[in-house]
């Protein structure tokens, strides 16, 4: 664990980056530094690898002073990434990988394997690694510095900014293999962000930085976006954090209607049956099972249904690992104002209506208010609301 | 044809002979102006108000007139190689201080923040980081130093016997011999053109890293950068 312990950081100018900011930082997560460009992230997050030295307080290392220790063995055992990635222009792919196992020691066809093998693990194609970084595109080139970082295999990874300098598809893509390379590996991860998406997205506790370096807030980020601590933060969460908030909460638990789902081969007696559930629309699906699209009760005939007459129905969502935020965006997608569930493989599982969608938010908010009432006295439970996916 | 390069007895040397030793005084002060570059300009990096009194002095160095030094060097060098080649090696600290300099301030922030973060001291850092990235800055100054030292080199000829090519143009113009004169002059010439060549090559070798297509245009912009200076 990395303890920051009422640390400032005082320039030579005067200039106070950091001021008694205190966290804890648990071993195994991603612990998301978040807030407005110059709040101190980058001195915080510089000061824990000793390339930034705390003007007073002390950062302990598994409970032991990081100035015990010589500072280049310390930042050996911290993999660092940044914006624009930083990568050696005039050393190939493999040996900007592979810098830091050659450096200690581990010889050079221990190294370049080590460093094959990281290339695959962060989804580079192995034909790059002959390849200088001025060939490689932003994205390439921000894997390459991820892999850089992990090629020693250190407990610590501090990342300032990493993905801030791509566009948002690749930044996207990058987001979503970190999460996974952390699921794969399990390190302790520093991750400084501006943005409040990103950190949401990321982190399994989020620090909100106020400027002039003081800690406004240290929550998981469902308490975040449910509790903001003060204006700041809640202004800084932006004005759309109650649909945000929704991604905490898994559609799992909705009541799905399966009677007004109906195959295009579906008998007149079938047809007969669904409209009698009542709903304004049925959903008409292929032999398979997967969604075509809406029809109202009286307009479908048996052996008569043809897809081009089909209302369309938007985009599903996924019934066991979406979040509500995502059925939500479904039912208001949709021109029927239901939203189709399917399975992992795409076929109906059921439809769902706003009026249910609501009923369940509504629900989670009471748990979520329950749960806060018992907080209150006991400690909190770190990292209990597990993110599903938006 | 070997009488077009048949020289006058008292230069007591062939034409290739004055070749190289042409190619000696002027390539040797060039390397030791490196060697002391090197450092200098290292200083001038970490230190940054150095860098503009040291720029100074190099430039003051380099408006004195070779003549002046030879009239001084001669009392501790007497009419040798050496006291043709110590002005030279002076003067090239003109270009070199600030290719070097501007060289390794030109390695990203990032890198250099990338490699301290690796656990790099501030010595490997200079050796593996700043240093290759600087190559073609550094490689760029020497093309201007090694063209300008070459071309320099003939006025050995002012203190007797050490001007090696530019001796030949002095017997030329003593023995009124034309063909003495333009074997000086194009020889000259051919070999600074032929040394700019090899250290283009040097720098193709060197710089497998660097975009083919900016490769060129960055380089003749710092060449070009350099030689105004
Ligand atoms: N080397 C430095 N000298 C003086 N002030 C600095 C230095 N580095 C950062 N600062 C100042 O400290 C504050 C925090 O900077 P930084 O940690 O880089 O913020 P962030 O990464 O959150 O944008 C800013 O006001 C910045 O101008
Ligand atoms: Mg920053």
């Amino acid at each position: 664990m990395i303890r920051i312990d009422s640390v400032t950081k005082r320039y030579p100018d005067g200039t106070v980056a950091v001021d008694r900011l205190s966290l804890e930082i648990p071993d195994r997560s991603i612990t998301v530094l978040v807030g407005p460009s110059g709040c101190g992230k980058t001195t915080t997050l510089r000061m824990i690898n000793r390339m930034v030295e705390p003007s007073e307080g002390t950062i302990l290392i598994d409970g032991v002073d990081s100035r015990q220790q010589p500072v280049n063995t310390l930042r050996r055992s911290m993999g660092y990434v940044i914006q624009n990635a930083g990568l050696f222009q005039h050393r190939t792919i493999l040996d900007n990988i592979a810098t830091v196992p050659r450096m200690l020691g581990w010889g050079k066809e221990k190294s370049r394997a080590r460093a094959r093998e990281l290339m695959e693990r962060v989804g580079l194609d192995g034909t790059l690694a002959k390849r200088y970084p001025y060939q490689l595109s932003g994205g390439q080139q921000q894997r390459v510095g991820v892999a850089r970082a992990l090629a020693a295999d250190p407990p610590v990874l501090l990342m300032d900014e990493p993905f801030s300098a791509v566009d948002p598809v690749v930044r996207k893509g990058l987001q979503d293999e970190l999460l996974r390379i952390q699921d794969e590996l399990g390190k302790t991860i520093v991750f400084v962000t501006h943005d409040i998406d990103e950190a949401v997205k990321l982190g399994t506790t989020v620090a909100v930085l106020r400027t002039g370096g003081k800690l406004a807030q240290f929550a998981p980020p469902a308490e975040l976006l449910s509790r903001p601590a003060d204006d700041f933060v809640e202004d800084f969460l932006g004005a759309d954090r109650g649909i945000r908030r929704l991604s905490f909460f898994p559609a799992a638990g909705l009541e799905l209607l399966t009677t007004p789902v109906v195959a295009v081969d579906a008998t007149a007696e079938r047809i007969a049956e669904a409209g009698a559930a009542d709903t304004p629309y049925l959903l008409v699906t292929d032999a398979d099972g997967r969604p075509l699209g809406w029809s109202e009760p009286r307009d479908l005939t048996a052996g008569a249904i043809t897809a081009d007459r089909l209302l369309p129905y938007g985009r599903p969502f996924v019934a066991g690992t979406d979040s509500l935020r995502s059925a939500l965006d479904c039912a208001v997608l949709s021109p029927t104002g239901w939203a189709v569930a399917v399975d992992a493989s795409g076929r109906a599982t059921g439809v769902v209506s706003q009026q249910v969608i609501a009923e369940a938010i509504r629900g989670a908010h009471a748990r979520i208010g329950a749960d806060a009432a018992r907080d209150a006295d006991t400690e909190p439970d770190d990292g209990k609301a597990r993110k599903v996916a938006p | 044809m070997s009488e077009l390069f048949d020289l006058p007895s008292d230069l007591q040397n062939s034409y290739l002979g004055l070749v190289g030793l042409h190619l000696r005084e002027a390539l040797i002060p060039v390397l030791v102006g490196l060697l002391v570059a090197l450092p200098v300009a290292q200083l001038c990096v970490r230190v940054r108000w150095l860098y503009a009194p040291v720029l100074w002095v190099t430039t003051v160095l380099y408006a004195i007139p070779s003549l002046a030094f030879f009239v001084i060097l001669i009392d501790y060098t007497g009419l040798s190689e050496l006291t043709v080649m110590i002005p030279l090696a002076v003067y090239s600290l003109v270009v070199l201080v600030p290719a070097i300099v501007d060289g390794v301030r030109s390695v990203p922030q990032e890198t250099l923040a990338a490699a301290t973060a690796m656990g790099f001291g501030p010595v490997r850092r200079y050796v593996q980081v700043q240093l290759p990235i600087a190559a073609p800055a550094i490689i760029a100054g020497l093309r201007v130093a090694s063209v300008s030292s070459v071309s320099l080199v003939s006025v050995g000829m002012l203190i007797g016997n050490e001007g090696a090519l530019g001796n030949l143009l002095n017997s030329g113009l003593t023995y009124n011999q034309p063909r003495l004169i333009w074997l000086s002059v194009v020889g000259t010439a051919v070999l600074a053109l032929l040394v700019d060549a090899a250290l283009i090559g040097l720098r193709v070798l060197l710089t497998p890293w660097m975009p083919r297509a900016t490769r060129r245009n960055k380089v003749r912009a710092l060449t070009v950068k350099e030689a105004v200076r």
